[in-house]
Parts: C-alpha cells; structure tokens; sequence
C-alpha cells in the first residue's frame, strides 16, 4: 500500500509542474508585469520611474528565465516567483503583505464553516434520499423530485442573500455578518452553515437519490428481499452501506479543498477565511495572491484525488492496488 | 445594422440547433422517444418557456445603429421602456421617486419633496391587466391556429402554456407603457427591461461557451480513447493538469489577465457595445476552455468502449483511416452524450454567470446581466425601508429561465440516454 501512495504522489509531480508552468504563462507572459504595476498604481498617468520603482519593490524587474547580467537562472521572475511556490515560499502580495502568514491566520475560520456545511448537509441529503428512495413512486418520491429541480434552479446567491435578510435582519435571530475566535463563534456560523446545506440539498439529494435507486435494481437487493427481510431492513441493512461506497468516495476529493473555504458564504457573511481572502485578491486584481491560491488550490485538489483512490481500495474490496 | 461577436455565435448556434433537431426528428424512432419523454404538462410548459426566452433573445441580437447607439429589435418593441430613464430608484408602480432630495425655499426653510416619474402615466392597472387579458387571449389563439398548421397534437398543456405565455407577455408590455413594473434601479433604468435585456446575456454564456467546448472535448476525447498510446497520455496529462486547478480560481486569473491585456488595447474598439460584447466572448471562450475536460473525459472513456466494437473493426479491415473511423463511426455513437452535455450545462453555466460577475470576474459593468443586477442591488438590502425589487426582477427570470431548461434537459437525457429507462422504471 506504502508503495502504491507513493507511485500516486509521483505522478502528482508532473501535474504540478503543470498548473505552475500554465499559471506561470497566464501572468507572466500574456500578462507582462509593466500591466501588473499599471493596474496596481491605477491611475493612466504614471511615470516610467513609478512603475519602475514599483516593479523594483516587488521583484518584478527581474528577467523571465535566464539573467545575462548576472548569469543565473536563480534571479528571474520564474525560478523567484513559481519556483519558489513548490516549497511554499509565497512570498509577499502586490500589496505588501506576506502571502503564507496570512494563509495560516485564515484556513481556520475557513474550516469553522466548511467542515459543519459539509457534515451537516451530507446527513440532510443522505436521510432525504433514503426516505424519497423508500417511497419511490409515490407521491413523497414524486414531489420530491420536483422539489429538488426547484431548489437546484435557484441560484445560491438567492439563497445566501434571502438567507441573511430574514434570518439576520428581520427574525434577528442570529448577527447579520461577522466573525469571533473560539466558542461564541457558534452564532456568527449558524447562518452560512444553514444557507450552505440549504443551497445544496437540491443537487445532492436528487444525485443520492439516483445513487440508492441503482443499488436497489441491483440482484443482492432481490436476494434480500426473497429471504423475506423487510423494506427498512434491506435499505438500511444492504442498500445504505453499498451506496455510500459512492458518496463517501466522492466526498474524499472535496476534503482538502474546505481549507480554501467558499467564495461567496466568506464575502457575504464576512468571515476572515481563505474564501474571502481570495476574492479580495480577486476584486483588487492582486495577481500575487490569486497565483498563490490557484496552486495551493492544485496541491489540496491533488491530495484529494490521491485520498480517493485510496479510499477506494479501503472500502471497496473489488479494487486492488495497481 | 451592427454585428457584434455573439451575435454571430448565437445565430450560428441556433443554425447548428435547427440542423440538429431537423436531424432527430427525421429519424422516426428518436422522434417517437421525443415525443413521449416531452409529453408531460411540465416539460411540454418548460419547453414553451424556454423557448419564449430564446425568442426574446434572439429579437435582443439583431443589432442596429442609430445616433451613435446600438440599439436592438427588442429595444424597439419595450420602446419607451427603453429610451427614456428616471433620475434613480422609484418602487414598483410607484409614481414618485423612491427617495425625497432636498429643495431649498428660502434661506431658512428647507423642504423634502418627491419627484414625479417622467415615464409614468397612471392608469388604473386592474383596466390594463384586463386589456392585457383580452389581447393576449388573441395572440395566444393566432399563435396556436399558425401551430395547429405544423404540429398535429397540441395537447391541453401546450394550449394552457401558449395562452399563458401571451396573456404575461402582453399584460407586461401594455403595464410597462404606463408604469415601471418592478421599478428603476439606482440609475433610473426599468428593472424589468434590465431584466428582460438579461435573458440575452445568460442565453450567449449558456451556448456559446459550449461551443467552445465542444471542438476540443470531441477532438481529444475521440483521438485519446481511440489512438491510446503517447496521444492517449499526453491528452489525459492535459486534461489532468487543467482540471487540477479549481474552476472559479483559473477563470479568475484567465480573466483578469485577459482584462489587463483588454485594458491596454482600448483603441481596438470603436463601440462601447463593442467592447463590452467582446468581454462576454471573452468570458465565454475562458468558460469553455478551462471546462472542455469534463467532457473530454467522458467522451474518451466512451470511445474506448466503441472502439472495440464490431463495426469498427470492419471498417478499419476495409481500408477506413483513423479519422474517417472516427468521424463516420465513433462521433455519431457519441452524439447523444453530447447533446445531453449540453443541455444538462447550459442552466450550470446561467447560474455560474451570476456568481461570476459577484466575484468581479464576469461580464462587463455596462452589459445587462443579471448577476450585474444582483451585484448591484445587494448593497441597498441594508437600507431601510428595502429596496428589493432589483432582485426579484432578476432572480426571478433567472429563476424560470434555469428552471425550465433543467426540466428540458431531463427530458433530452430521458429521450436520447438508453440507460435512462431502467432508472425510470424502478
């Protein structure tokens, strides 16, 4: 087993290489850093020596690949910017700030609403869709589905901004936005937790549902059933555990990436998280930390894949390691 | 007349689409299968929706210039809508402004006083709903009488919807003579014509970044699955690397990498229209290229089944090459996966236009979208009283656009998908 995670994250390395050789080209080389100092320094009306003190400042006035001057490949804006990241050295963003102390301070609020959303929504969808999967065919079933396709077509800002006016701003049930370390922190997650499984349970209860039904046309089912156990019996005794081979393995990949937290719940609800970090990044066009979040976000989504493969082997006795 | 990118795309698109269903429907056993998996009331009403909203679409992409404006066929038909502008928001049928501003009587006394709207003319609106009953009731039977000439089953739930359909639109158009509807958003323009001229953007992100996908899925998913060996590895390396990198963080870094190198070419554009239509393609071309994997992925998985068919084998012994192999044999046994992709996409990519223009990496600020409203109108849910009805403008055409293709794409994967039945059955 040892050897086969081992030949996994081997094959990691080139894909790595990768994503830093195409998020290298993407801002380096399309984009040249005399239009990253331009829209750092905003206004039209910059002098050349601006920009170059600018570029100066961040090590932007390096040359790409090979340094004449100096006859390096150390001193270049690739071997200083990309490079750097395999041992993660993010260095500094375009607005002064180190990159990886700021990550450490802010994967934790992050996680704060991740983990319970993706706890707490898995058990909502999986109980929702055994008990549609249960009634199959019948009125519970049928709604139920039409219910899930209404859910799914509503966007998830919908939710989150429907979510925070009645909840926060009318009911005052729980702070409109905001973020506290430690135990009173429960008040400020509820409400991006509810939202999240909320906004979620359309897609994955419908998916689950489709999951528990192919495993109920399935002969150990009918095997079941002629020993003449009863409905909940075989579901939660032979269909269950089977279908959650599936969804357990397809929840292994999504694990590491709840360090990078989300997007939207972090902007809106302003929690300090990696999320909402990197939408600032993205809104001030700071290229530093955007490059630093796609790779850090590369590296959690290929621990992912190399988790699920070996989840596979764990709890599905049919894969072997090769 | 002004032809800007999407345009082209659309109408290509829509090309492609009618060759397409003109392709289904020729072959009586597909069009059976059609007809059975669209024949409940829902989808028959989703697909009426949808196609509403294509329409709509459409007249809002035929372009025209007219004193230095580009202006549509569907600005024409919302004309006085669309011309004229109020000073800022203004409630739903309201009459006045939304907010008092300050008149000065004399040097002490200071007055708050409301401004009338310019394009309001009061009517009662119970009269014109019923003049909205009585002429979309006529439109809706003209529409079907032309129906009944090309489609011999028009069931109770298309004649429901079709009337339906007539009597809203025209009710909206004939209200939106005398009131703003859902009122005016912060710079004065009708949220429900913000709204309307929305439906042109999701449309264009919803088709064209498919097409964009689809060269390449089809073209390394069918060469990757059939060729194998080195082509096969450094396909899926390929593939493997992009999708390795979160979806919304490489569009972020694409966009705005393209939007600095947009930003320093300024003078390319001689329209504003153009210019803004040239980032909707944009955004379109980066969607497709960093989602082509997805696709890809499924597609080579099901060449490799088909390539040890039987019937490739044979034509590969009577002399066929690779690519001949693969357009006679493999494509069209992929057809179906490929037109259930997209139209399963299409509503994932309407919703994602939202959130991308949130994140600040979507269409341009001066293109009506309806993330742009959202964007927009979120800010003002602080104040008191709410303004809200942005929002409902366009979460709910969002709303039925989205919902109504997702019913339509469940009727396409039920229809084309031979699995599909067994679960079904169950």
């Amino acid at each position: 087993m040892w050897q086969y995670i081992f030949r996994r994250v081997l094959y990691a390395i080139p894909v790595l290489i990768g994503v830093n050789i195409i998020t290298f080209a993407l801002f380096f080389m399309l984009n040249s850093p005399d239009n990253i100092a331009h829209m750092q320094l905003g206004s039209k009306h910059v002098t050349k020596a601006e920009i170059d003190n600018w570029k100066k400042t961040h090590g932007y006035d390096l040359p790409l690949f090979f340094n004449s001057e100096q006859h390096s490949f150390t001193q270049t804006i690739f071997w200083q910017k990309s490079i750097r990241l395999f041992v993660f050295d993010f260095g500094v963003s375009d607005g002064g700030r180190d990159i990886g102390e700021a990550i450490s301070d802010r994967y934790l609020p992050s996680l704060s609403i991740a983990v319970p959303a993706l706890i707490v929504g898995l058990f909502v969808n999986i109980v929702t869709a055994m008990v549609m999967a249960f009634f199959r065919g019948g009125y519970i079933d049928h709604w139920g589905v039409i219910l899930c396709v209404i859910s799914m077509s509503i966007s998830t800002l919908f939710y989150i901004i429907a979510g925070q006016y009645f909840v926060a701003r009318v009911l005052k049930w729980v702070p409109v936005s905001g973020y506290v370390d430690g135990f009173y922190s429960l008040k400020f997650i509820a409400l991006p937790v509810l939202v999240s499984v909320v906004a979620g349970i359309g897609a994955g209860t419908r998916w689950y549902r489709a999951l528990f039904l192919e495993e109920i046309s399935k002969d150990y089912v009918r095997t079941a059933r002629s020993k003449g156990l009863s409905e909940p019996q075989v579901l939660f005794g032979h269909v269950l555990p089977n279908a959650l081979v599936p969804i357990l393995t397809g929840v292994v990949v999504i694990i590491p990436l709840l360090f990078m937290g989300s997007l939207l719940l972090e902007s809106f609800f302003a929690i300090p998280g990696l999320g909402s970090f990197t939408i600032d990044a993205i809104q001030n066009q700071d290229f530093s930390i955007v490059r630093a979040m796609v790779f850090l976000g590369t590296i959690l989504y290929i621990v992912g894949l190399i988790l699920t493969d070996i989840s596979y082997v764990i709890v599905d006795p049919r894969v072997r390691f090769n | 007349m002004v032809l800007l990118w999407t345009d082209v795309l659309l109408f290509l698109l829509l090309v492609l689409l009618a060759i397409a269903i003109y392709g289904i429907l020729k072959k009586p056993y597909l069009r059976e299968r059609l007809q059975d998996s669209c024949s409940s009331p829902i989808r028959v009403a989703s697909v009426l929706v949808l196609t509403t909203f294509v329409v709509i679409g459409v007249l809002d992409s035929i372009h025209f210039r007219q004193d230095n404006k580009v202006l549509s066929v569907l600005d024409l038909v919302l004309l006085p809508t669309s011309a004229q502008m109020e000073s800022t928001y203004s409630a739903p049928f309201a009459t006045e402004l939304f907010v008092e501003h300050m008149e000065k009587v004399d040097a002490e006394n200071i007055v708050w006083v409301t401004e009338k709207l310019i394009h309001v003319d009061p009517l009662p609106v119970l009269y014109l709903i019923g003049l909205g009953l009585i002429v979309g009731s006529i439109l809706g039977f003209l529409l079907l009488l032309i129906a009944k000439r090309y489609f011999h089953n028009i069931n109770t739930a298309a004649t429901v919807s079709t009337y339906t359909i007539a009597i809203t639109l025209v009710t909206l158009k004939i209200l939106m003579l005398h009131y703003h509807v859902l009122g005016t958003d912060k710079v004065g323009v009708d949220v429900l014509y913000a709204s309307f001229k929305s439906i042109r953007t999701g449309l264009v992100i919803g088709t064209v970044t498919t097409l964009v996908t689809l060269p390449f899925a089809i073209l390394f998913g069918t060469l990757a699955g059939y060729m194998r060996g080195w082509v096969d590895d450094v396909i899926q390396y390929v593939y493997t690397t992009l999708s390795s990198i979160p979806g919304v963080l490489l569009i972020a870094a694409a966009v705005l990498t393209l939007d600095a190198v947009i930003s320093r070419h300024d003078n390319f554009f001689s329209l504003m229209a153009q210019r803004s239509d040239m980032r909707t393609l944009i955004l379109c071309v980066i969607l497709g290229l960093t989602s082509w994997t997805v696709l890809c992925r499924i597609l080579r998985a099901e060449t490799l089944k088909l390539r040890e068919q039987d019937f490739v084998l044979v034509s590969k012994i009577m002399g066929a090459n690779t690519l001949q192999i693969i357009w006679r044999h493999i494509i069209p046994n992929l057809a179906h996966i490929i037109i259930i992709t997209i139209a399963l996409d299409f509503s994932a990519l309407v919703l994602a236009e939202a959130v991308l223009s949130y994140v600040g990496v979507g269409v341009d600020p001066s293109t009506y979208s309806w993330g742009n409203m959202i964007n927009s109108a979120r800010m003002e849910l602080g104040r008191e009283p709410v303004i809200w009805w942005s929002l409902v403008g366009a979460f709910s055409l969002m709303f039925m656009m989205v919902l109504s293709a997702n019913i339509f794409a469940d009727a396409v994967r039920d229809a084309l998908d031979p699995r599909a039945v067994s679960h079904v059955a169950n």
